[in-house]
């Protein structure tokens, strides 16, 4: 301990503005403190004429809470983002301390990362202790924050990207009745999600992991008052929690074999756990079994799509741009376990790369426009996974940020398209369905600066160079290709198969899930901005721009999609400096990159150039073939829409595997704990027997004693006598 | 000498015991009582010869106290028993019933 | 004193108490039950002596046989209770056998007890020629606060008495 103190003293950070890192966390959950009691005051009070509510257009209080109510009842189960329209009384104190801690907390990171670049390289992570949390016979553990490269990546992406969607979130839920309790929520969030990009060991970082869990589960509930909302919520919490059983396994058997939990501690002592032995093999599949389930991949992916019933930024900020990376980031940061064990590199490989096919697959059919986007983030968190899975952490890295650029303002414009429909359709009191794109269409005219910004997120994320998605996807594939030719992965086997068949077909299908991305978002760009608009002749007249405060987050998201490429480049495309995430991060997934790729370099080849054109090509076709095959002006609102059929049909329904494991798991599970452990044993036998019992048999003494109760004084007697013939029984005997 | 004291006491208190088991008469049974502290005053007598000390003694006087206080209150209530049923028969004391 | 002559009148006082109790739990007449206890009292206070307790054996003859017997031989006159009563005041047979086999329990219990607990051996008394002495020194010094609560209980035993057994309005 006190060497670990030594060496923070000396660290190149110790005296930079890294020594405030207990801030980062600390300012988001102050924000989080005085939002939430603003939240405790209510928007309304029960009774016509407040003037909290009465002040907003031509809507009453009572008219807004039915209008609300109705509305619900309308549109059932699709996780529309309808709200009672009511302003909060303090919600202008919500729009100022809710964005302003995330800019707080930006600066600061940008000022630790500022110190670091300044810092020259530094190849030991910074670790500031705060206090001693759990200390219990061998198990020491500190509440202690670790900031390197990679951690400081995160913390720049959550504080920044969080920073853009706070904004935006000023604007898209402004009306909302709840207003300062949404801000506590985000505020909230951003905190646990620091908490876990920042934790030194495991349980620090299962702390954030749980609370942002947590707080998905509160902001997917954010309308609890629709049961379909609050179901959605249950579930993802509930999914989450398998794989959050797998985390806790996962660190038991570490700190059972290796007797630490700390990052530092588990990476200079992993070695002794074995090279590919079953033992790295199950710890590290069980952490993953975690980031299955944070980052909804095959077979806990369900979670995600429903996720989408909380509001808009919330998809962005959430289940799009941090927390559902957290997975990527735990692999990432696990790096030196996952390089000791081949068999759960392919693994994670193989994983990812079905998830991203299979996601993509039912992303072509969706009609929700959030829906579509909600199964590209589970293809696109497939990537992310195929990347670190082949030992490409700096490539999966990369993706996860370039992603959440991408991501994000996909989300954020979708998010402004449903305002504005949802504004038009509020104006006409209509009830139709403001997310379904078949009601969308023609919107390029009414929301230009939005439709050109989706644009440049919709090429970044098919693969179209000069955007990010181009690069950070390339390097996935590329890096993928280059395991299946030498490494560790290539000459191991799994599950019989040579690792090197394996990662080429997993290249197939990771340029075919490429396609089908290219494919499904040019749909909802076509769908949703293109053609004639199916909105409604009384709708049109609404349809506008959102305000400045929620679009100019977009034009900087925008920015950054389109720019994010030139983090990374590649060494074949030498556009500017080459693979500057790559040497940045090199110091924490460096050695385990080069565990799992082996010794000789990746050389800039024809392949190399190959691949890329490949890439290129696939990418284009998609999206040619999309403008070729799909007819928006075809397509009639959803109202009038036929049903599908066919193949088609199974997409839409997304595989029934909502309903196929409600059969074969939800079902078997709820009617066995009603039948065996509810009425069985819980009604049956502790009930009946155990509970029940022990008062029968207590009233039965009691009716005993009350009969032996005569009054009878000689009957006294004789039980005094019995009673001395067994006390002096009991001393004879003794 | 003390063995057989104790073996003796031993038997007497066991016919008190008995006594009070079997009589209804309530004179009978308190004397039947009183027989019972005799028998634990020969064991105290005993034992402290046993002993060598006169503390057994002591306890036996304030056995004796103790049983005279008893005879006095325990026979005054007979007595108001006798006169509210004009018997000691212990089947006619079943007042103790709650 | 001649150790079999003692041996001899100490069995002999010994049974003639137990006799004498047997014959006073079988007395269907009050008062020749309560003849029969005198005796047995009588037969106690030679042990008494015998085992050198003089002076209690002195009292045992005072306070039992004489006061106490004494009051309850007058209760029964009061009562006029000296004729066996026609109901008979024993139980019946199934009543004594279960008793007598609750007796036999607890006397050889009690017997299994003094022989696992207590020593053969017998400490000497100091003097045999000083009787009260002995006892009357640990009884004002060491029990003084029990021997003057005894006095209290006394007390109040009379007292009680004298408000149960007096017939008068005051009391039902």
């Amino acid at each position: 301990m006190l060497q670990d103190l030594a060496a923070v003293d000396t660290h190149a950070l110790a005296a930079t503005a890294a020594r405030y890192v207990g801030l980062l966390p600390l300012i988001p959950l102050a924000g989080f403190l005085v939002n939430g009691a603003l939240s405790l005051i209510p928007a309304y009070t029960m009774g016509p004429g407040d003037p909290s509510a009465a002040g907003h257009d031509h809507d009453g209080a009572a008219a807004a809470r039915a209008h609300a109510v109705d509305h619900a009842e309308q549109s059932g189960a699709t996780g529309d983002d309808h709200h009672a329209v009511a302003r909060h009384p303090y919600a202008a104190v919500a729009s100022v301390v809710g964005p302003l801690v995330l800019v707080l907390s930006f600066a600061l990171a940008v000022a630790i990362w500022l110190a670091m670049a300044s810092a020259g390289e530094m190849r030991t992570p910074y670790v500031q202790r705060f206090f001693d949390w759990m200390v219990t016979g061998d198990l020491k553990i500190a509440w202690a924050f670790q900031v390197d490269q990679l951690s400081m990546i995160m913390v720049l992406v959550i504080t920044g990207v969080g920073m853009l969607i706070h904004i935006f979130s000023i604007g898209y839920m402004g009306d909302d009745p709840g207003y300062p309790r949404f801000f506590a929520y985000l505020n909230l969030f951003v905190a646990f999600m620091l908490v876990l990009v920042l934790g030194a060991s495991y349980p620090v970082v299962f702390v954030g992991w749980e609370g942002v869990g947590l707080c998905s589960y509160l902001l997917i509930g954010f309308w609890f008052s629709d049961k379909a909302n609050a179901y959605a919520g249950k579930k993802a919490f509930i999914v989450n929690r398998i794989g959050d059983v797998g985390f806790l396994l996962g660190m038991f058997l570490l700190f059972a074999n290796v007797g630490t939990l700390d990052f530092t501690g588990v990476a200079a002592s992993a070695s002794s756990l074995g090279y590919d032995s079953a033992l790295v093999t199950t710890i590290c599949l069980f952490f993953f079994l975690g980031c299955v389930g944070k980052s909804a991949q095959l077979p806990l992916y369900v979670w995600l799509p429903d996720a989408m019933a909380g509001p808009t930024p919330v998809s962005a900020l959430i289940h799009a741009a941090t927390m559902v990376t957290a997975g990527v980031y735990l692999i990432a940061r696990s790096g030196f376990l996952f390089a000791m064990s081949p068999t759960a590199c392919i693994t994670v490989a193989v994983v990812g790369t079905l998830t991203a096919l299979f996601a993509a697959t039912i992303g072509l059919k969706q009609w929700d426009i959030k829906k579509v986007l909600a199964y590209s983030t589970i293809s696109q968190l497939g990537y992310m996974f195929m990347g670190v899975g082949a030992g490409a952490y700096a490539a999966g890295m990369f993706h996860l940020v370039t992603h959440a650029f991408f991501k994000a303002l996909l989300f954020l414009g979708s998010g402004s398209v449903i305002f504005a429909m949802h504004r038009a359709y509020h104006h006409t009191g209509s009830h139709e369905d403001a997310q379904d794109m078949r009601n969308m269409g023609g919107l390029r005219k009414y929301m230009p600066i939005t439709f050109v910004l989706m644009w440049i997120a919709t090429l970044s994320i098919a693969g179209v160079p000069p955007f990010s998605g181009f690069f950070s996807k390339d390097g996935i594939l590329g890096a993928v290709f280059a395991r299946a030719q030498h490494g560790a992965l290539a000459d191991a086997t799994w599950l019989g198969m040579p690792g090197s068949a394996v990662l080429y077909v997993l290249y197939v299908l990771g340029l075919v899930t490429a396609f089908l991305t290219a494919i499904y978002m040019t749909r909802l760009m076509l769908y949703t901005f293109h053609g004639p608009n199916r909105t409604g002749e009384a709708e049109q007249a609404h349809l506008a721009e959102a305000p400045w405060s929620m679009t100019g987050p977009l034009v900087v998201l925008g920015v950054l999609s389109a720019a994010g490429g030139w983090l990374d480049l590649p060494a074949a495309l030498p556009l500017g400096p080459v693979g500057v995430l790559e040497k940045w991060l090199d110091p924490v997934v460096g050695a385990a990159t080069a565990a799992v790729a082996g010794s000789a370099g990746e050389a800039v080849t024809s392949t190399e150039y190959f691949l890329i054109g490949a890439a290129v090509v696939i990418a284009i076709l998609g999206i040619v073939v999309a403008v070729a095959r799909l007819k928006p002006a075809l397509l009639v609102p959803k109202r009038d829409a036929l049903p599908s059929h066919g193949f088609e049909h199974v997409l839409e329904e997304k595989y029934y595997v909502d309903e196929i494991y409600d059969d074969a798991i939800v079902r078997p599970l709820v009617s066995g704990s009603r039948n065996v452990l509810w009425t069985g044993i819980d009604r049956g036998i502790i009930d009946s027997l155990l509970v029940n019992g022990s008062a029968v048999l207590a009233r039965g003494f009691g009716w005993i004693g009350s009969q032996l109760q005569s009054g009878e004084t000689g009957a006294y007697a004789w039980a005094i006598a019995i009673g001395a013939l067994a006390v002096l029984g009991a001393f004879t005997f003794r | 000498m003390i063995s057989e004291a104790l073996f003796f006491s031993a038997v007497l208190f066991t016919i008190g015991v008995v006594g009070v088991l079997t009589r209804r008469n309530a004179i009978i049974i308190f004397m039947c009582v009183e027989l019972m502290l005799n028998a634990v005053n020969l064991s105290f007598i005993a034992l402290s010869r046993l002993h060598g000390s006169a503390n057994g003694q002591v306890f036996v006087l304030f056995v004796m106290t103790i049983a005279a206080a008893e005879a006095a209150v325990g026979l005054a209530i007979i007595i108001s028993i006798f006169r509210h049923h004009k018997s000691v028969d212990l089947r006619n004391i079943n007042l103790l019933k709650g | 004193m001649n150790t079999l002559v003692y041996t001899f009148h100490f069995y002999l006082f010994g049974l003639i108490a137990i006799a004498s109790a047997l014959a006073f739990v079988t007395r269907k007449s009050p008062v020749a039950a309560a003849l029969w206890l005198v005796n047995t009292m009588f037969c106690l206070s030679a042990l008494f002596v015998m085992l050198d307790a003089q002076f209690i054996g002195a009292v045992q003859v005072l306070v039992y046989a004489g006061a106490i017997m004494v009051v309850f031989l007058f209760v029964v006159m009061l009562l006029n209770l000296g004729q066996a009563s026609d109901v008979t005041d024993i139980r019946g047979l199934g009543g004594r056998l279960t008793a007598g086999l609750v007796g036999l329990a607890m006397l050889a219990e009690l017997f299994a007890l003094s022989r696992l607990h207590f020593p053969r051996l017998v400490g000497a008394m100091s003097d045999h020629a000083n009787i009260v002495n002995p006892v009357s020194a640990p009884l004002f010094q060491e029990y003084l606060l029990p021997f003057e609560v005894t006095s209290v209980v006394l007390l109040v035993a009379v007292v009680g008495a004298v408000v149960l057994a007096k017939r008068g309005d005051n009391v039902s």
